[in-house]
């Protein structure tokens, strides 16, 4: 116990003499998480004004190009181009726009469009009001005209998302569905001789309102406070791993290592002290990253954390994940041989862990595939557990697979670190 | 001899790195007496360091096995480890921490504390006379300074046996002088001493018994002065080694 106390006071005392390693490292993260959250929080208010230029070529010239227009501009998300350099564009120049990357979508509305759908409509009518006994028999018979099937073409840049592509095409698809029935309802009306009073509710019947769920009145969806707090505060506890495993591979080149494994005391007692003081870092960091959430946000204007009564539990969490990120230091310190090694490693590797594991882009908003993914990272784990504390009010029980999970990885990293350096003693 | 004597006692150790073509100690078999000053003299690249790594415990023989005070390294390690002291030939000492603090650092490893830990430390570094110099940080002290603390930092525990590794390479001749002295009383307190050395003619003088090795081998075995009547002409230690070996001593 003595020993282990020793070596926790000679690992703070080392910090104390890298003040300016200390500074980065409480520093690095609130800056980060200040300033991202103020990015995206911007980016939330003008993401309204930001249209998507796409080129429309109205070879139809009708009402229905007409109610595609109306609707596109409505919506807001769409700049509509149709000339190009005081030209009118032509589906071959849309095409090539489109294909070499200058825009993301050309939409071709065909010709007739309006004319056809129209007539086709007027045919379907007459025929189901005919069968009904209803026809107009004052009406001239014109032949019936065979009317073939309109494409409107959707031309893609390759490189857009898949999402963005299915989107769309179900949002023009929806479009002209509207336009189809308005304009049966309207032939109806003609037919039945009720111009000018319209008889039908034309507005759409059935609405879409997006309901997240919710337990005990929260939401389940973390706010961007309720991400960014936990997910940088992970990201700032990983980033230990590039001081530690300095603090480490010095220990070799000084000679420090090798004495100490001349001393009687066991590699358990040394990385023990490491543990502990950079468990202690790592809580430090967490505790003036909630600071910042729930008292500097507000300054700012951005929503204040609320910790309500968790404060217990997400200090269970914050210890469970600082102790991941401790393991992970002390295997890149142990397998790294120079600082040359570990510090670029280090922080490549934990900027790819925190990718894939939802510190940027939050979990529930990635593709299924990297939803999958992001299990494999331990900041995914403690994201979760973060997660539960904030939304559900979980207790010990329900995050007890999550920080499992965590321990579970120190205790892997710390045996994969002792092994490997038995291992090195017989070369 | 009787065996009670031999503190330490090897037997065929060899050691052949992980993809070397040759051994870098080949088997060799030799004791070591309670109170000795023992010299392991040979040129860079001998194998001094390798031998007296493995008696360390740093380093895992290829093959043969040796006794330091009736225990090895495969038994109980730290009992072993608590009785032998050990002076690396590259400093190991923390450069931001300060003389005191690295020396209550490992003192402490050995389960040192308090008072009379306090009191080791300040007594070392009076004679070895860097009193002034103790809050200093390590990194603003110069190579013999450097080594001064580096060897106390083996000899806190009063280590039965010490290991040093070339403990005067480097070194200007006023720290070599503090440092053999200094190891001389701790010999004359009753710690047996095993120091390599490439420089001969100080150990003619500090060493009890000397070993000369050069490629992994050991050619001859003895005390300086029985080597060298034994030695048709020569007059010292580099006459004996160039008779031996064939070649000069580098002294680098
Ligand atoms: N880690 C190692 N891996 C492979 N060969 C080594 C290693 N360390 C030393 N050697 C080789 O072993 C031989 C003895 O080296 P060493 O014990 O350091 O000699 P000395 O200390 O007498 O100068 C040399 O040929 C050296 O190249
Ligand atoms: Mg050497």
């Amino acid at each position: 116990m003595h020993k282990l106390w020793q070596s926790i006071r000679k690992e703070l005392l080392l910090l104390r003499r890298d003040i300016g390693g200390v500074i980065i490292l409480f520093a690095m993260p609130l800056v980060l998480i200040i300033a991202v959250t103020l990015i995206q929080n911007a980016a939330y208010q003008r993401s309204g004004d930001v249209r998507i230029p796409i080129l429309i070529v109205d070879n139809d010239k009708g009402n229905v190009s007409k109610s595609v227009f109306d609707n596109m501009n409505q919506s807001h998300a769409f700049e509509l181009i149709t000339k190009k350099e005081g030209v009118d564009l032509t589906e071959d120049s849309a095409k090539d726009a489109v294909f070499s990357g200058q825009y993301q979508l050309a939409i071709i509305l065909p010709q007739n469009l309006s004319a056809d759908l129209q007539a086709k409509i007027d045919q379907n009518v007459d025929k189901m009001l005919t069968s009904f006994g209803m026809g107009d028999s004052t009406k001239i018979k014109t032949p019936e005209r065979e009317i073939g099937q309109k494409t409107v073409k959707l031309y893609f840049d390759p490189a857009v998302q898949m999402s963005f592509k299915t989107a769309v095409m179900n949002n023009i698809d929806k479009m002209i569905s509207q336009i189809e029935s308005k304009s049966i309802y309207d032939a109806f009306n003609e037919q039945l001789g009720a111009a000018g009073q319209p008889s039908f509710e034309q507005k759409s019947f059935i609405a879409f309102k997006e309901i997240n769920p919710t337990v005990n009145n929260k939401e389940v969806k973390p706010n961007a406070v309720q991400h960014n707090v936990p997910a940088w505060t992970l990201f700032a506890m990983f980033f230990i791993v590039i001081p530690l495993s300095i603090n480490m591979v010095k220990e070799k080149s000084q000679g420090t290592f090798i004495r100490l494994r001349t001393n009687p005391v066991s590699s358990a007692v040394v990385i023990g002290g490491k543990t502990v003081t950079y468990l202690i870092i790592c809580i430090i960091q967490f505790y003036m990253m909630l600071a910042v959430g729930i008292w500097v946000f507000p300054l700012l204007d951005l929503p204040a954390l609320n910790v309500d009564a968790n404060f217990f539990m997400l200090t269970l969490v914050a210890v469970f994940s600082g102790l991941a990120a401790t393991g992970y230091g002390i295997l890149v310190g142990t397998i790294a041989k120079t600082q040359e090694q570990s510090a670029p490693f280090g922080a490549t590797s934990v900027i790819i862990l925190a990718a894939i594991g939802g510190v940027w882009v939050p979990v529930f908003a990635m593709p299924k595939f990297m939803q999958i993914v992001a299990m494999c990272s331990p900041m995914n784990w403690g994201l979760d557990a973060f997660y539960d504390v904030f939304l559900r009010n979980a207790g010990i029980r329900e995050v007890l697979p999550e920080i499992s999970l965590l321990f579970l990885f120190f205790a892997a990293t710390i045996t994969i670190a002792l092994l490997y350096d038995k291992k090195k003693r017989s070369v | 001899m009787p065996d009670l004597n031999k503190i330490i006692d090897i037997h065929e150790l060899a050691k052949k790195y992980k993809g070397a073509d040759h051994y870098s100690v080949n088997p060799i078999t030799f004791s070591v007496l309670e109170g000795e000053v023992f010299g392991l003299l040979g040129p860079n690249g001998a194998g001094k360091t390798t031998l007296i790594s493995m008696l360390c415990g740093l380093l895992d023989p290829t093959s043969g096995s040796f006794e330091i005070d009736g225990k090895t390294y495969g038994g109980n390690a730290s009992e072993l480890k608590k009785i032998i002291g050990v002076v690396p030939q590259e400093y190991a000492l923390y450069p931001t921490l300060s003389a005191t603090e690295n020396l209550n650092y490992f003192g402490s490893m050995y389960g040192l504390k308090g008072k009379d830990l306090k009191k080791k430390i300040a007594d070392s570094i009076e004679i070895l006379g860097l009193t002034k110099f103790a809050s200093k940080r390590i990194d603003t002290y110069s190579g013999g300074m450097k080594r001064r603390i580096n060897l106390i930092a083996g000899i806190l525990h009063n280590p039965k046996v010490l290991f040093l590794d070339e403990p005067t390479v480097g070194v200007d001749v006023h720290s070599k002088n503090v440092i053999i002295e200094y190891l001389k009383e701790i010999n004359q307190q009753g710690t047996t001493i095993v120091y390599t050395s490439h420089h001969m003619a100080e150990a003619e003088d500090f060493c009890s018994h000397i070993a000369i090795v050069d490629r992994g081998r050991i050619f001859a075995e003895g005390k300086p002065n029985d080597l060298i009547d034994a030695t048709p002409e020569a007059r010292n230690l580099e006459d004996v080694f160039l008779s031996l070996t064939g070649k000069a001593l580098r002294d680098a």
